[in-house]
């Protein structure tokens, strides 16, 4: 009887052990991860609208840079095959596959490997303690990542980041910015809370939540670029609106009912509570619709 | 034994401290805050020590190596031939730039390339040029005698050796070992060195009137001078023939010659006059920015505004926190008005 309770006793530790799992509880991202566009569609697919800055923490200066920018920038060649930075990678036509690089004598993990469909992006997370480079070193569109576990969730820190953009309507964010990203992983499900920090252009960190879909079926297509002349223009061209001369940006707002004040973006419009003071803000009449073709 | 070391050591420095105050005139006598065409700060910055320089190496691509912190950056090509210097730093710092190049290789410095004139790319010409010998023969050494290759060859646009030296019975700002041995007044100047193709391209006025990049075809290395530069704006040093529009023109030569790798990422590398390693895409952004600015200020001018009314509109006001100052040795007052005064110059 003694015997048979201690194998129980055995038997039940032995369950409990293999239940638990590893006892840091890492849950690992690896695997074919899809996008779920219809989270803030608009601004992912179509593209955001000219002059809305809804939301965004920004300062004078970077919504300066947006009401001057003009579209035909992206036109020019150089621009053309321009990747997404770290931060906003995750927003664009994101089909992502998410692998691991592990030292096979020890097995410990060096680093996470990461393809971004958009650009043919591929990215480097180390997780092997290494330092990040001098500040002399290039800076590129995904800059230089090292992340740990925190629970289990996997945290990365990345500088050595290129100029690149909040949003892609102009609003800049400048290469002394740093980001830090928490992917979590439940299931099926794939969440990427990512935090801006740039002491140049936001008043505040601005954190972006992405969501994916684990999809082993996945077949991710090559994305090759190839820049063109599309327009021709005098060489070294620029194209920009002058301060003050940019008539697009009143569009937006009148177009959604939105106060032309809180357009203008900043951090408060990034609350909740900013919708009552909305209230008392005036709208701009609405555009007429366009009669039936 | 031990007197005669302390005394040794004791002259020594004192003729290091002897060569640094030397040096460190110098630079003054040629520093880049006696930017003329804009107000002048106050009072000059004080000079770096080049007793706590610290330079560091860096592998760019292919024969290539970038080294930092002796002031503007140093580009150094390396392989059998011997070493290839664009700029030499700061007076005063050669010490340390001859042991981070020793830190790569021991061939010795053949030749040294000046992208201008000023002090934080020169200083260091006399002493690192006499660190090296030209490979010399022939005629040359026939005629010349065996000194022709006594030192590295200092290759420059003409108006450098101008601006260093000066007619004969007057006081040159710049001692002669300084001076560069070889000039060129052409569009370009090409060598062929370490086996790969090294063209040395004039940009007239532009961030001076002696302005020259270089670019290492094989390794596929652009080496800019102060026409490109990632910590501020643009310094159009206008009393030595610089220009604002020649800066854009150099800009636009720069995304000209090199080809960016895959995602506008990569390919040619760029190491600029100052500040951090650099591709296309890099400069991309700084011509584009400095291209807009210049164009704010050209419809200011065409409006009549004053230059005080170009300042007070602040132009620059959305690249005001990446590249902008408000003291040092280039601040943004200085810059908008070397643009204003660039743009309203009557040739």
């Amino acid at each position: 009887m003694g015997k048979v309770r201690l194998v129980k006793i055995l038997g039940l530790a032995l369950s409990l052990a293999l239940i638990a799992g590893p006892a840091l509880a890492q849950t690992d991202p690896s695997g074919e991860w899809a996008p779920r566009f219809h989270e803030d569609w608009l601004e992912r697919i179509p593209g955001p609208e000219i002059g809305d800055y809804l939301g965004l923490p920004i300062n004078p200066a970077a919504r300066l840079q947006g009401d001057t920018w003009d579209a035909a920038l992206i036109e020019i060649p150089e621009n053309q095959c321009r990747a997404h930075g770290a931060d906003y990678a995750w927003r664009g036509p994101s089909n992502i596959r998410i692998w691991k690089e592990v030292d096979v004598a020890s097995q410990k993990l060096i680093a996470y490997h990461m393809y971004t469909s958009a650009y043919n992006e591929s990215r480097t997370i180390y997780m092997d303690g290494r330092p990040h480079p001098p500040d002399y070193a290039r800076h590129t569109w995904l800059g230089f990542s090292t992340g740990h576990w925190e629970g289990d969730t996997l945290a990365i820190f990345t500088d050595h980041l290129k100029e690149n953009w909040v949003r892609r309507n102009g609003i800049p964010r400048s290469d002394e910015a740093t980001v830090s990203e928490h992917i979590m992983r439940h299931g099926n499900y794939l969440t990427v809370a990512v935090i801006t920090y740039d002491p140049l252009y936001l008043t505040a960190p601005f954190i972006r939540t992405t969501d994916f879909v684990f999809d082993p079926q996945q077949q991710i297509a090559p994305w090759p670029c190839e820049s063109v002349d599309e327009v021709d223009r005098p060489e070294g061209e620029v194209p920009a609106h002058l301060p003050g001369t940019n008539t697009f940006l009143d569009e937006f707002p009148a177009k959604y009912g939105i106060p032309p004040q809180a357009a203008r973006g900043g951090a408060e419009t990034m609350y909740p509570e900013y919708m009552l003071k909305m209230k008392d803000m005036k709208l701009l009449p609405r555009p007429k619709p366009a009669p039936p073709q | 034994m031990t007197t005669k070391l302390l005394t040794s050591s004791k002259s020594r420095l004192a003729l290091g401290a002897l060569r640094i105050a030397a040096a460190l005139a110098l630079f003054v006598a040629a520093a880049p805050w006696q930017f003329a065409g804009a107000q002048a700060p106050a009072a000059p910055p004080a000079a770096p020590n080049p007793a706590n320089v610290e330079v560091h190496v860096l592998h760019v691509q292919g024969n290539v190596y970038m080294l930092v912190g002796a002031g503007g950056n140093i580009t150094m090509q390396v392989g059998n031939d011997g070493v290839l210097l664009v700029d030499t730093g700061l007076p005063g710092t050669s010490d340390k730039v001859l042991a981070a190049i020793h830190s790569v290789t021991s061939e010795p410095i053949r030749y040294i390339i000046d992208t201008h004139v000023h002090a934080d790319h020169t200083g260091g010409n006399e002493a690192l040029a006499k660190a090296g010998n030209t490979i010399a023969g022939g005629n040359v050494v026939g005629d010349i005698g065996a000194s022709a290759g006594n030192q590295a060859a200092i290759l420059a646009f003409q108006t450098v050796l101008d601006r260093m030296s000066a007619p004969t019975g007057q006081q040159s700002p710049t001692p002669q070992g300084a001076w560069p041995t070889e000039t060129y007044t052409t569009p370009e100047r090409k060598l062929f060195f370490n086996g790969e193709a090294v063209q040395v391209i004039h940009i007239p006025n532009a961030h001076t009137d002696g302005d020259s990049i270089v670019f290492f075809h094989r390794s596929d290395v652009i080496s800019t001078g102060d026409i490109f530069v990632t910590n501020r704006y643009p310094i159009v040093d206008m009393a030595r023939g610089g220009n604002i529009q020649g800066i854009i023109a150099g800009l636009n030569r720069i995304i000209e010659l090199a080809t960016p790798g895959p995602t506008d990422e990569g390919g040619t590398l760029i190491v600029p006059g100052h500040g951090r390693l650099c591709d296309q895409s890099d400069v991309v952004f700084y011509q584009e920015m400095v291209t807009i600015i210049r164009d704010r200020i050209q419809d200011m001018i065409n409006k009549g505004m004053t230059l005080e009314q170009v300042k007070a509109a602040r132009p620059t006001q959305d690249y005001d926190p990446r590249y902008g100052a408000t003291s040092g040795i280039w601040t943004t007052d200085m810059f908008v008005e070397a643009v204003y005064k660039s743009l309203t110059k009557k040739d």
